[in-house]
């Protein structure tokens, strides 16, 4: 086990920096540490200028989304025995505009969360007296996956339609309002897939998987897309089999 | 300096502040409603809870067991109005959450299924795999996007309540993206702010939870309840302090010592049956387990490892379909953290700091002594935890009386007319304290972690899960110095850009005060209650302090304790009786 392992970290103060630059830190090993208790132990020890957000260190909060050595991660789950000899990079998450250091701005991913309406939307609501909406465990599985997404955005880190369009919704947005979808008590799949077939980039994914691959929860975000395109697929289709008198 | 305005400034984008901020808009569309956070809401502490939200909804279950129930796992100091209004409105709120559609696990025929917890005698406990304040948060988050009426301010830091003649009328916050400070002015505030498991070293709390609503409401006149009822949670993986959750133990899981023996029942906590028994053995209350852990380890039956001494669960006879069904995330925790495959290995566990039972005093509706201040969440104390809190019943007391404060809150609001223009005098005084002591200081010796990990260290040597009177007081001298050394504190950073380093060090300016709180509260104390158990008085002692502890801050910045009635409707003190 080597005593000390090197970090390769981005630095960005926008008052003092043209632009990022690497800068490197030297921390000690040790094999039960994550790259973020490496960065913990910079701001703590040796730099406490160094800007990064974090909160549950257990991989459910969502925060602490960075790339390492080029590949987005959680950086909470990230353990340095898997980086070793080092140096690791660790870098802002790809397609965000960077705030400060490895602080990324996330306004737009949040209105695009909002966007796609991820709340159950029915046209009969009923009085909680009756009690609660009967819904099989089969019915759960049917969305469950769907709803497991951390919104840790390295999914959109990995797209490179995230890259090339920024007005793409994404893969962790389509999955959410696949998640609402396919939740039995909902009734306003039509309404989504309108948005979501409106919104521009979408029939760019062209099925990298990227997306997927990094997901740390196993959302499945490729998935959702390609059930979103067989569903709005078949819809067109549909619309365009019927009849005219009959529409 | 930027300025807003609104009728309810909601502090806290968790379970509580999402459920008030909620209540305000469905119930009282015409009151403005603004939430601040200083993390984007769903990455609030709630997201982390794992087991479970008890409520009545079964058949054979009654609101007075729950009553009985989370009364004498309280050790009878919370208030029993509090807990009736607790129990009965719980069920209705389980229910809004399921249409709003959290995933609740699901019996066959599509009803939703409950589990046992510890110390509860039925089983009462809704849950969504063992994700279930994630699930509750993301749903609660995703609820309120659809109501246009509910602003946000997220990433913003609240430094400061603005008082106008004792009465509270709004915040000053830095928005972290700028290092902007603002004035935001309302008629009622709501305090959601969390709990404060950072004042200790080994805690199953995120990093955002330093108290800092608890710290703002003190600093600005309201007494804190109860603050030296610290839970000890009895499994928390060693060094991470990652929980593995009590429902490992309510599908079946067994605490094991150094000789493979199921020491709880050598504490008067029942006898082992193979399958779980409910109020008995590993489903007895957490403080009684933590407990006899520390006794263990005194005869030297517990396991050594690098991150102090351990003990074993072991849900291997479970089997992998059970632990897949129902305890996904233990098993993806072990996985990822701890290097174990709970199918095949024991979990190695040790107590962790895991909850406040203590908080800003408020009433039955969310109300502080100070008008126009309200308080809900693990920030608050109702109280309906008492002594000990009942896994499962913070999660539910999230959405009871965070609905309760914000409907308070929006009928004061409703009645009161503009907030002072005063109050921005002191805004500007503020945003002059925060550059002069911190931003644009250059001077300064001590580092924010040394004195973080000092403080944290007095507080584990001295309010752990046995205390005295000597170590109680020599940590109150010694937090006394750690104030002093934080003047001297030194910032690398001063940029108004997410300046990370200066929230470091407002949260740590928190958990000192805190920290002075909850050594002084449990220094005066001299008996053993719950959680609270004092070595030199092991005793409990009805006769002096069936009562609440009230810490005032003093003109010296000291708290003062002062002591309330507990109030009492149904059920008088009784021993706690687990196991038999
Ligand atoms: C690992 C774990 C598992 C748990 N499991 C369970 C369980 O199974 N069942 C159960 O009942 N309970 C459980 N609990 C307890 C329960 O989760 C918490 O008590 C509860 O979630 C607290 O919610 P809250 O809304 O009060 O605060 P939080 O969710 O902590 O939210 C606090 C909010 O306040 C904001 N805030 C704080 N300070 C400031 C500031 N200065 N300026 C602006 N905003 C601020 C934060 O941004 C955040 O949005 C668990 C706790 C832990 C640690
Ligand atoms: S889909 Fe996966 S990778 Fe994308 S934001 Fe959600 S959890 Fe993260
Ligand atoms: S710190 Fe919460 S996901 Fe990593």
């Amino acid at each position: 086990m080597p005593p000390t392992i090197a970090l390769d970290v981005i630095r960005y103060r926008p008052e003092q920096d043209a632009e990022p630059a690497f800068q490197t830190y030297e921390v000690p090993f040790r094999d039960d540490w994550v790259v973020l208790d490496a960065l913990n132990y910079i701001k703590d020890r040796l730099d406490g200028s160094l800007s990064f957000r974090w909160s549950c260190r257990m991989g459910v909060c969502g925060s602490c989304g960075m790339m390492v050595n080029g590949k987005p991660k959680l950086t909470c789950a990230a353990f340095l025995s898997d980086y070793l000899p080092g140096p690791v990079r660790v870098e802002p998450l790809n397609y965000f505009p960077i705030m400060r250091d490895l602080i990324v701005d996330i306004t737009d991913f949040m209105r695009k969360l909002t966007k796609v309406k991820p709340w159950i939307i029915r046209d009969q609501v009923w009085p909680l007296e009756e009690g609660e909406y009967r819904q099989t465990p089969e019915q759960l599985d049917t969305y469950k996956q769907f709803s497991q997404c951390i919104n840790c955005m390295l999914c959109y880190a990995a797209c490179p339609i995230v890259g090339l369009e920024p007005e793409f919704v994404g893969p962790a947005a389509i999955a959410l309002a696949q998640r609402y979808n396919l939740d039995s008590r909902d009734e306003a799949a039509g309404e989504r897939l309108k948005i979501l077939s409106d919104h521009a980039g979408i029939w760019g994914c062209t099925f990298v998987g990227e997306c997927t691959q990094v997901c740390p929860k196993h959302v499945d975000p490729a998935g959702a897309i390609q059930q979103f395109k067989l569903t709005a697929a078949l819809d067109a289709l549909k619309s365009f089999l019927v009849p005219w008198g009959t529409r | 300096m930027d300025t807003f305005s609104c009728d309810v400034l909601i502090v806290g984008g968790g379970g509580a502040g999402l459920r008030a901020a909620i209540a305000v808009a469905e119930t009282y569309p015409s009151v403005s409603v603004t939430v601040i956070s200083k993390v984007y809401p769903m990455r609030s502490h709630t997201v982390s809870a794992e087991g479970g939200a008890a409520a009545v909804i079964k058949s054979g279950d009654s609101l007075d067991a729950h009553a009985y129930d989370t009364i004498s796992g309280s050790d009878w100091l919370c208030d029993q109005d509090a807990v009736e209004a607790f129990v009965r409105e719980a069920p209705a709120e389980m229910l809004q959450l399921e249409h709003w559609g959290c995933p609740w696990s699901r019996e066959p025929d599509g009803h939703v299924a409950v589990r046992p917890f510890g110390g509860m005698k039925v089983e009462r406990t809704w849950f969504a795999a063992d994700k279930t304040g994630f699930h509750m948060l993301h749903t609660l988050f995703q609820t309120s996007l659809k109501y246009e009426g509910i602003r946000r301010h997220d990433e913003c830091f609240v430094t400061k309540l603005l008082m106008d003649d004792g009465r509270c009328q709004g915040v000053v916050a830095i928005e972290l993206a700028t290092g902007k400070i603002q004035a935001i002015t309302a008629k009622a505030v709501v305090l959601c702010t969390g709990g404060c498991g950072k004042i200790f070293p080994f805690t199953t709390n995120a990093n955002i939870k330093n108290g800092d609503g608890m710290a703002l409401a003190y600093r600005a006149g309201a007494p804190l309840k109860d603050m030296e009822f610290v839970q000890y949670h009895p499994t928390g993986l060693p060094f991470t302090g990652i929980l593995i959750t009590e429902a490992a133990r309510s599908e079946g899981g067994w605490l094991l010592n150094k000789d493979g023996y199921r020491y709880l029942q050598d504490y008067d906590l029942g006898t082992p049956e193979p399958t779980p028994v409910l109020r008995s053995m590993e489903l007895g209350p957490r403080d009684r387990l933590s407990q006899a852990f520390v006794k263990e380890q005194e005869k030297e039956r517990t396991m050594k490892g690098p991150y102090g001494d351990y003990v074993h669960l072991d849900v291997r006879h479970l089997g992998e379909r059970k632990i897949d069904g129902k305890i996904p995330f233990v098993r993806e925790l072990c996985l990822k953290y701890a290097g174990l495959d709970p199918v095949k290995d024991m979990i190695p566990v040790r107590p962790v700091v895991h909850y406040m039972m203590g908080g800003i005093h408020t009433d039955i509706h969310g109300a502080t002594a100070m008008p126009g201040l309200y308080a809900a969440g693990e920030a608050a104390c109702v109280s309906i935890n008492g002594a000990n809190r009942l896994g499962s019943n913070s999660l539910t007391e999230l959405l009871v009386f965070g609905a309760r404060a914000g409907k308070a809150a929006a009928v004061f609001a409703s009645e009161r007319g503009e907030p002072s223009p005063s109050v921005l005098a002191q805004a500007h005084d503020e945003q002059r304290r925060l550059e002069e002591q911190f931003l644009f200081k250059t001077s300064g010796k001590e580092r924010i972690a040394t004195v973080r990990q000092a403080m944290q260290e007095t507080v584990e040597q001295s309010a752990g899960i046995y205390r005295d009177a000597s170590a109680l007081q020599q940590a109150e001298a010694k937090l006394q110095r750690l104030q002093e050394r934080f003047r001297d504190v030194n910032l690398e950073d001063h940029s108004y850009t997410f300046n990370t380093e200066l929230t470091a060090a407002l949260e740590l300016s928190y958990m000192l005060d805190l920290a002075q709180v909850i050594v002084g509260s449990a220094l005066q104390r001299r008996e053993s209650r719950g959680s609270h158990q004092r070595t030199d008085h092991p005793e409990r002692n009805d006769g002096r302090f069936l009562a609440h502890s009230m810490a005032h801050r003093g003109e010296d910045g000291l708290p003062q304790i002062e002591y309330l009635p507990v109030t009492i409707t149904r059920w008088p003190p009784g021993e706690r009786v687990y196991g038999r």
